[in-house]
């Protein structure tokens, strides 16, 4: 570097011409002139795309103002030019989706349930349906896959209180269990044995040793000839001498290996003690058909289906 | 005054050298002539491979190399790739790199220079930028000199036919993803259904003008990774565009070169004419040696190699050529090339061998694919009689292009029973699901054990599929639980 550009470049700010620009010696890079204490100020300014693109953002910004929902007024806030809202977009997008949906939704409708289970398309199709359904509107009390909990029946199971045909399941998704708003629920209910007074507590202890029979595990006294007895005057009208149970009342067969409310010795006391029975709402105002179809033909397919 | 003066001794040119445009000079020439050969061969496939029809018959689209999102599939000719093979593109891509490394252990960043998207339009965007504004001295004045009528013609035209090139780019790239006579009809005739097309082509419009006509080098000395990891995949070996000191220097006009000759003084070739920098795409001075900047496109070797053969010297004054072979014939030694060593042949070895075994695993891969699932909740059933049940989900996807009908049996578990929902077994108690051409069905899976024999823990169970035409089975395992 020569001793021309050496003493130019280090020429205090007032010395340089005007309009000429310094070249910083080390860097190659120009100087704003400004200097203090030999230490000078490089000019780099913003690239000019950075510069662009900063000016286009803010255009956009004010543009994106005026056309869309951006500031509040007292009485709500300004729409926009295309009076976009999320609400109308969610809509615009639901009724999409039922436009996609419709055909073979359409089919389903038409369908009688059946003739569902047994086209693939349409099986396929109300088991998406009816598995979206069924983790919205039953999951919380049968569980996500349907494997219920005390007091709440295992859909996937082959013992049906209400009964396992296609038929018996939409009867019991429409109208509920012991639903009151609903005339056409499955209204009957056991008696309360115990607490009205209709058996005493040893009745009622013998009973349960003759249903325990079927128990998995034998935690309490053998059957007793008394206890048979007192079940077939007592019980057998609903629940059936054999035990096999009676969905048209909604009486659970009992002697089997399946236990709504547990095997053990106070748990059966305790059910035939109070009675009564779990309570299910009917879904025919909330759900339209087609979902309680699809939610049937789901259940159904579960395993246990009759 | 002394830290500044020490500063001057030490830095001769700045620390980092101040952007400036470049105005790449025509050239032509040996590899001039192979960038034309291969930038043809390369924008030819891409702007027309799309239209290249391959009949599959009647369900499935007709279209040579078809990318179809809505139906999950990836078409190339006789190959039809399912997403749950992907990995054949894995193994495509690691196959691609491969190439890569050889390709560098052989002649350096040759991909740079001659295939890299980024070159190949680059030099189609200068190729337009010369035909309309003229060559490197024509468009410097240009640049330089006041807005004119015709500096405004030349520019607009020369922006308008860049935008038009780009907008075909970014136009050849959606029809990879929709049947392509469709498509350009639709678009044409702006038919509804298209918005995504047009907003994709919009996008690669843009890349394309912005890379190819304002960017060019700076893309690859700025935004690209390859120029640096190459910098560690290159050896003594590989062949690099070199300028061959030993011959060139010290440098000097012809008169002085020729004076110097007669006396049997030391005198070099390289007249310092400078072709060879003001041809380079990317404005370096390959005599500074080898450098992050040089794609390796050899078009300074052909803008040296026209000067040589004007001066009467030897060609290839710059040329593919190793640091090493320089120093040696400095030292009076003879060059050495080695294309075959053991790095090399590794790298071939490899990609014959990946390349060898994605074939045969191609040729040989089933028509049938089953998985199986196990109901995650419940785990398992008690049933009335003491019995258990399990439920599966069974995926059977059949890629013929015909449908096929299989028989579902599942072994493993002594005197269960095997239901399928919604398919009643036939006359012979067979349960026969059937499959669409191309299709993947998924059924339902029922099996229970009957009576209260008690078990417990879980044991495994095979399904099996059997083809009930050609009778082939294909098995998934699961396992059955107790509760």
């Amino acid at each position: 570097m020569s001793e021309d550009t050496f003493d130019k470049a280090h020429a205090a700010p007032g010395q340089a011409g005007p309009g000429k620009v310094k070249i910083d010696r080390v860097s190659g890079t120009p100087t704003t002139g400004h200097e203090w204490d030999g230490i000078e100020e490089l000019n780099t300014p913003l690239p000019r795309w950075w510069v662009w693109t900063f000016w286009i953002t803010a255009i956009w910004g004010l543009a994106y103002m005026v056309a869309y929902p951006a500031w509040p007024t007292l009485s709500g806030g300004t729409q926009g030019l295309f009076a976009w809202s999320s609400r109308t977009q969610i809509a615009d997008e639901v009724a999409d989706l039922q436009k996609t949906r419709g055909p073979v939704l359409d089919k389903i409708k038409d369908a009688p349930l059946d003739k569902i289970e047994s086209d693939p398309e349409l099986l396929a199709a109300a088991r998406m349906v009816g598995k979206v359904a069924f983790a919205t509107n039953c999951a919380s009390c049968h569980g996500a896959g349907g494997q219920g909990a005390k007091g709440y029946a295992n859909l996937n199971d082959d013992d049906w209180i209400w009964g396992g045909k296609l038929a018996d399941v939409k009867q019991t998704i429409e109208h509920g269990v012991r639903w009151e708003a609903d005339k056409a629920t499955h209204a009957t209910a056991m008696p309360a044995f115990g607490r009205d007074g209709l058996l005493t507590p040893e009745q009622i202890s013998l009973i349960a040793d003759h249903v325990r029979t079927y128990a998995e595990t034998p935690d309490s006294d053998a059957p007793t000839p008394a206890g048979e007895k007192l079940y077939a005057d007592n019980c057998a009208s609903c629940h059936g001498v054999d035990g096999k149970g009676n969905a048209e009342m909604g009486a659970p067969a009992l002697f089997d290996r399946v236990w709504l409310y547990g095997s053990d010795k106070p748990a059966i006391v305790a059910r035939i003690v109070n009675g009564g029975g779990a309570v299910m709402p009917s879904w025919k105002d909330k759900l339209d058909d087609t979902t309680i179809k699809a939610l049937t033909v789901y259940v159904h397919s579960l395993g246990g289906g009759q | 005054m002394s830290s500044a003066e020490t500063h001057d001794t030490l830095l001769d040119e700045p620390i980092v050298e101040a952007a400036h445009k470049i105005y790449p000079k025509k050239v032509d020439g040996h590899f001039r002539r192979i960038k034309w050969g291969i930038q043809f061969a390369t924008l030819a496939i891409y702007y027309f491979l799309p239209f290249v029809r391959w009949p599959r018959g009647a369900d499935a689209p007709s279209q040579a190399v078809l990318v179809d999102f809505p139906h999950r599939r990836f078409y190339f000719f006789f190959i039809e790739i399912w997403p749950q093979e992907v990995y054949y593109i894995t193994g495509l891509l690691i196959l691609a790199a491969l190439t890569l490394f050889l390709m560098n252990a052989v002649a350096g960043r040759i991909w740079c220079g001659y295939m890299c998207p980024q070159t190949v339009w680059t030099d189609f965007f200068m190729t337009t930028e010369r035909w309309i504004e003229g060559d490197a001295r024509d468009r410097m004045k240009l640049d330089n000199g006041p807005w004119t009528a015709e500096k405004i013609r030349k520019k607009i035209s020369k922006h308008v036919v860049w935008l038009l090139i780009a907008w075909w780019t970014g136009g050849a790239w959606v029809l990879y993803f929709a049947d392509a006579p469709t498509l350009v009809y639709n678009l044409a005739t702006f038919q509804p259904g298209v918005g995504e097309a047009y907003l994709w082509i919009g996008i690669l419009t843009f890349t394309t003008y912005i890379f190819a006509g304002w960017m060019r080098e700076k893309l690859c000395l700025h935004a690209c990774p390859w120029p640096r990891i190459q910098a560690a995949l290159t050896d003594e070996y590989a062949l690099n565009v070199t300028y061959r000191y030993d011959r060139g220097e010290p440098r000097m006009s012809l008169k002085q070169a020729t004076a110097a000759r007669a006396a049997h003084e030391p005198s070099g070739d390289c007249v310092d004419c400078g072709q060879c920098v003001a041809v380079c795409p990317t404005g370096v001075d390959i005599r500074k040696g080898s450098q992050l900047g040089c794609i390796q496109c050899g078009l300074c070797i052909d803008a040296c190699d026209a000067i040589m053969e004007k001066i009467h010297r030897p060609e290839r004054l710059i040329g593919y050529d190793t640091e090493m072979n320089v120093k040696r014939r400095e030292c009076g030694e003879t060059s050495i090339y080695k294309p075959f060593r053991v790095r090399t042949i590794f790298y071939a070895v490899l990609i014959l061998g990946i390349g060898g075994f994605m074939s045969a695993a191609l040729a040989t891969r089933g028509d049938t694919h089953v998985t199986v699932q196990h109901d995650r909740n419940p785990l398992t059933v008690r049933l009335k009689d003491g019995g258990v049940r399990n439920g599966y989900t069974l995926r059977i996807a059949n890629k013929k292009s015909e449908a096929r009908r299989f028989a579902i049996s599942v072994s493993g578990l002594s005197g269960a029973q095997t239901e399928v929902v919604g398919v009643a077994p036939d006359a012979t108690g067979k349960v026969l699901i059937e499959v669409g051409p191309d299709q993947t069905r998924e059924a339902r899976v029922l099996v229970s054990t009957r009576g209260a024999g008690e078990k417990k823990g879980q044991a495994p169970v095979v399904f099996a599929t059997t083809d009930a035409g050609s009778g082939a089975a294909v098995e998934a395992k699961d396992v059955f639980i107790w509760p």
